[in-house]
């Protein structure tokens, strides 16, 4: 398969994972959007790596799978503090942080 | 051969993605990412990057999203209805990803590059190989690696000290909970429901 097929599927799944951040508002489901846009950035890595032979770009995906980690833990630390404190679990509710 | 793998593939990644967005309970949208997660694992691998494959089923499919199942099950995931609460929102958010859709794809297919039309460079043996990913993460990107792993150390603390109970294990709880749900301090009997 030609790698430009790689690069509009890539392209299809940043484009819902954005739509996704922008519709829900269960912060659980945003993140798992947030993952969805970071994998599509990897499957666009990993192409590019394959078109021109070249270990880098799966160096790059693994980094950016060590970052989405660090992003999930941090993340999902917050959404368990939010219900311990009794927050709402919905992105329009939290106003506190707003200026 | 490759090709009928290849459109599998694209449209279980695609489905996934679509599932993720598109199912009211949270639960059903991390099954939805397991299947998106595993369907790029398969496109990783026609891509022949098999390290970057293997660590995706384990590491993502598996770890990551255990982590996320867990938290799903804790805070309790409802249903929710889809989309924004205002309409001018619920129209802009699928009109703002057609656009980006529209203009990745110009990006990509308008580019010219010549060599998006082959399918990349002669395939050599090892590449891909766990052994060639480890002596580039301990050679040319020595940096990033322990970079890396130092990012790991910080987010795991960081979680810990924002997840933390605030009043140590044997503080009674400030809130009704459904019985049967318990501790292990419960199950041994140090705590009454």
């Amino acid at each position: 398969m030609a790698i430009q097929w790689y690069l509009v599927v890539s392209a299809f799944v940043f484009s819902i994972g954005a739509a996704g951040v922008l519709t829900r508002r269960n912060p659980l489901v945003i993140l798992l959007c947030l993952e969805l846009m970071l994998n599509a950035g990897n499957l666009a890595l990993i192409a590019f790596s394959r078109m021109h032979g070249n270990g880098d770009g799966q160096i790059f995906a693994i980094i950016v799978m060590v970052v989405a980690a660090c992003e999930v833990t941090v993340g999902l630390g917050v959404i368990v503090a939010m219900y311990r404190g009794r927050v709402a679990i919905d992105v329009d509710e939290l106003r506190e942080l707003r200026g | 051969m490759a090709e009928a793998f290849f459109f599998i593939a694209a449209i279980g990644a695609i489905a996934g993605a679509i599932g993720v967005v598109m199912l009211r309970n949270p639960f059903y949208s991390v099954l939805a990412l397991v299947f998106h997660l595993l369907s790029l694992a398969a496109l990783f691998l026609l891509l022949r990057a098999e390290f970057v494959a293997a660590a995706q089923v384990v590491i993502y499919a598996g770890a990551v999203m255990v982590l996320y199942v867990f938290v799903v099950a804790y805070v309790g995931g409802a249903d929710e209805p889809l989309g924004a609460e205002t309409p001018a929102l619920r129209i802009a958010s699928p009109v703002f990803a057609g656009l980006l859709l529209a203009e990745l794809c110009i990006a990509i297919l308008g580019s010219g590059l010549k060599a998006l039309d082959g399918e990349g460079a002669p395939y050599v043996t090892g590449f891909g190989s766990p052994g060639q990913i480890g002596e580039l993460l301990l050679t040319r990107f020595l940096l990033p690696f322990e970079v890396a792993s130092f990012l790991l150390l910080v987010a795991a603390v960081g979680a810990v000290v924002l997840a933390r109970r605030r009043h140590g294990i044997d503080a009674p709880l400030d809130r009704p909970r459904p019985a049967a749900t318990g501790t292990m301090a419960e199950s041994v009997g140090r705590r009454g429901v």
